[in-house]
């Protein structure tokens, strides 16, 4: 009979149940980058002369950094010329309403159990889809505007809210931020956007899914959130992508800012192609995100159940300029057979009292290797600024690896910053005791994993919380055994 | 019901014999009580009837209703009707006890291709059994035997076991660690689980338990076999005169 250990090995086979792709017709760019592909982009997007320009000015210096090697991933160098910077379905022009899309896109969104339509399944969400490197819909976008929300993909926002897009593009991750950033600058081709006016309660979930499909593609979205005084929002973010041999690029920037009272709630289920049993394919999720509490009393709050991708690099973060702002970080990652992840937060304590929370719940298995690396800085104006972290570690199996990395820098002497860490096993005890009361050892083990995420599953808006429970067993399917 | 027929078993990595030989039968309605010195082999004998790893078996028999029980995986022998109350139950941090129960009676039911329990008679059900073994309401929504005191851990699994309603009860220790009171309700527990369809293995070590709940027959287990079978009397012969003595007799 199967150890814990074995079982856990057992699941690895199973296949990721995303992975088909749809025939469609794309309008791509030739593969490669440069000035006239960027130019091509800029063109394809019809961008205002500014935006044309911040991303040739991005590019330019792109050029001029190297891709960070301190992360504790590993992969061959990736050919940056040997990836299509843009790739759309083939269609006129955006479908004025969601009867007029594409058959064949419509019925990829309904086998992956988000079907493009206004109904109860997903009544209490609005959803943006983004297909390659274009959103083709937007649900509910009526409802919202009556209370003045705006939610529609970023190339609308940049024609229809210049104003707002050209304040706020940038201002929180800068071209020129980091090298993944400053590509995505360079290339961007949509993503959402969200602008909640004054006092407004956003009364549903707003949520973006991104979907993968061409081969050899980049997918480079732009999210750009705003809560202005006194109002929330939350927003899901989901994806999946086809089963493919070769790696894929996904450099994402999402952007949030959050002035006074204000409140943002992101969460986000990631779900990319992670590559088959032996580490072939898969998804390279090389993503910043970062939000500014920039009012008093703000908050933001990440909430992340990652369990895709070949390689994870992110750490979503908060910068805690507002006083008595507050930031949070709730996170699952889970690795499974050859899955990388190095992924974490920042907290920049800025203004006073500001607080911070992490909570990291990481598990690895197979032979997968995770790392948690955080960076808690209490600024010489955080005065009375607290931060606590919790990372816990689960390992399943014996050829997996966790590790944790926190930073904390201390500048101001009335802040406090705290920092917990653990690693368990599942332990043979426990799928006995599961399983000697009927529980098959699938089960088992996601249910133990389950309970160890417990505190990041409840953060999760409860329209998604049972999916992520679900996807955490898929993910470890084939992992004891 | 369940027929065991000179077992042979061994632990680590099979070197080292604990059940050398040991037979018994169980019938419907029946209650075993299995009382043995340290190191007989009684929990030996709980894990290997409910499939635990580690536990070589090298020779002999187990069927139960008739079909061969070794050849089973753990979860298909919960749904074949065995349940094991354990002398060391674990935690299972994060799992409410609650949610836990009820994935493990559909679990069961699945397997026995009846339909899930609905949430309503769940709880109805789930209220009505915890009163009568004397969990409290809060110690059901906690996590499953996180932090429960020794005596909670062990009314926790008669809660579980009066839930899932099994054919083959095996309690293994279930009165280490109980002080009178919490014995005497584990006791009614089980007394309430007594009918004329199902078995019972009660392993203990003391007398104690077994004048709560009274066993038709006593079997004394030394060095991996059943040494000495009687009625209960023999229970209380075996608490005047100890193992020495008694088996010296036997011997």
């Amino acid at each position: 009979m199967a150890t814990a250990l074995e079982t856990v090995q057992d699941y690895a086979a199973k296949a990721y149940k995303y992975g088909f792709s749809t025939a469609i017709e794309s309008d791509m760019a030739p593969k490669g980058l440069n000035e006239d592909i960027v130019r091509l982009i800029s063109a394809k997007k019809n961008d205002p002369e500014w935006l044309a320009e911040w991303r040739l000015e991005a590019f330019r210096r792109w050029l001029t950094m190297e891709e960070p090697t301190w992360q504790k991933v590993h992969y061959p160098p990736i050919d940056y010329q040997d990836v299509h910077y843009y790739a759309a379905p083939k269609i006129k022009e955006r479908p004025k309403s969601l009867d007029e899309i594409d058959p064949e896109i419509r019925s990829t969104y309904d086998k992956l159990g988000i079907p493009i339509k206004e109904q109860e399944i997903l009544a209490g969400v609005a959803v943006d889809y983004v297909w390659d490197s274009v959103s083709v819909a937007t649900t509910f976008r009526a409802k919202l505007e009556e209370l003045g929300i705006i939610f529609c993909s970023v190339s609308e926002a940049v024609h229809d809210h210049p104003e707002l897009v050209r304040k706020y593009l940038g201002s929180v991750v800068p071209a020129g931020d980091n090298f993944f950033a400053a590509l995505n600058a360079a290339v961007f081709t949509d993503g959402s956007f969200v602008y909640v006016p004054k006092g407004v309660r956003c009364p549903m979930e707003l949520s973006t899914y991104f979907r993968i499909n061409e081969m050899n593609t980049g997918q480079f979205e732009r999210t750009l959130i705003i809560a202005e005084a006194g109002s929330y929002v939350s927003y899901l973010e989901g994806c999946t992508a086809p089963q493919r041999d070769e790696n894929q690029l996904h450099a994402a920037v999402v952007e949030l800012i959050a002035l006074d009272d204000a409140e943002i709630k992101y969460s986000t289920v990631q779900n990319w192609y992670p590559g088959n049993a032996e580490g072939k394919g898969g998804i390279y999720n090389f993503v910043t995100k970062r939000g500014t509490c920039r009012g008093k009393r703000s908050k933001i709050s990440w909430t992340q159940v990652e369990t895709g991708s070949a390689i994870t690099w992110k750490y979503p973060s908060c910068i805690l300029q507002g006083d008595d702002s507050v930031g949070e970080f709730y996170s699952v990652a889970v690795t499974n057979n050859a899955q990388q992840a190095d992924t974490g937060t920042k907290m920049i304590h800025i203004g006073k009292r500001t607080r911070s929370r992490i909570v990291s719940k990481g598990i690895s298995a197979g032979r997968a290797d995770q790392t948690y690396r955080g960076l808690v800085r209490m600024q010489k104006g955080a005065e009375g600024a607290r931060n606590h972290t919790q990372c816990d570690s689960m390992l399943i199996g014996d050829k997996c690896g966790a590790h944790t990395v926190p930073y904390i820098e201390i500048k101001n002497r009335t802040a406090q910053a705290e920092h917990e860490a653990t690693t368990s096993k599942i332990s043979d005890d426990q799928l006995f005791y599961c399983r000697s009361r009927g529980i098959p050892e699938e089960d088992a083990v996601a249910l133990i994993v389950n309970g160890f995420c417990r505190e990041v599953m409840n953060e999760l808006p409860m329209e998604f919380a049972v999916e992520a429970r679900k996807l955490l067993g898929i993910s470890l399917e084939g992992s004891v055994g | 019901m369940l027929k065991i027929s000179d077992l042979h078993v061994a632990v680590d990595g099979g070197s080292k014999p604990v059940l050398k030989g040991l037979t018994l039968e169980v019938e419907p309605g029946e209650v075993h009580a299995i009382m043995g010195p340290n190191g007989s082999g009684k929990s030996t004998l709980s894990y290997v009837l409910a499939g635990r790893d580690g536990y070589d078996v090298t020779g002999g028999t187990v069927r139960f209703e008739g079909a061969d029980l070794l050849e089973l995986e753990v979860e298909e022998r919960a749904a074949a009707g065995i349940f094991l109350a354990m002398q060391y139950p674990v935690e299972i941090p994060g799992v409410a006890n609650n949610y836990f129960l009820r994935q493990s009676l559909n679990a069961l039911r699945r397997a026995r291709g009846e339909p899930e329990i609905s949430a309503a008679d769940f709880i109805k059900k789930l209220r009505a059994v915890a009163e009568q073994v004397g969990v409290g309401q809060e110690l059901i929504k906690r996590d499953v035997n996180a932090g429960f005191s020794g005596g909670e851990k062990k009314r926790n699994e008669i809660l579980q076991m009066v839930m899932l309603e099994p054919k083959l009860c095996v309690l293994d220790e279930t009165d280490s660690g109980l002080d009178i009171d919490a014995l005497k309700t584990v006791a009614d527990g089980v007394n309430s689980l007594r009918s004329p369809d199902r078995g019972m293995i009660v392993i203990t070590h003391y007398q104690r338990l077994l004048d709560y709940i009274v066993p038709d027959f006593v079997h004394i287990l030394a060095d991996g076999r059943i040494r000495k079978t009687g009625g209960k009397e023999l229970a209380l012969e075996l608490e005047e005169q100890g193992y020495e003595q008694l088996l010296g007799e036997a011997a």
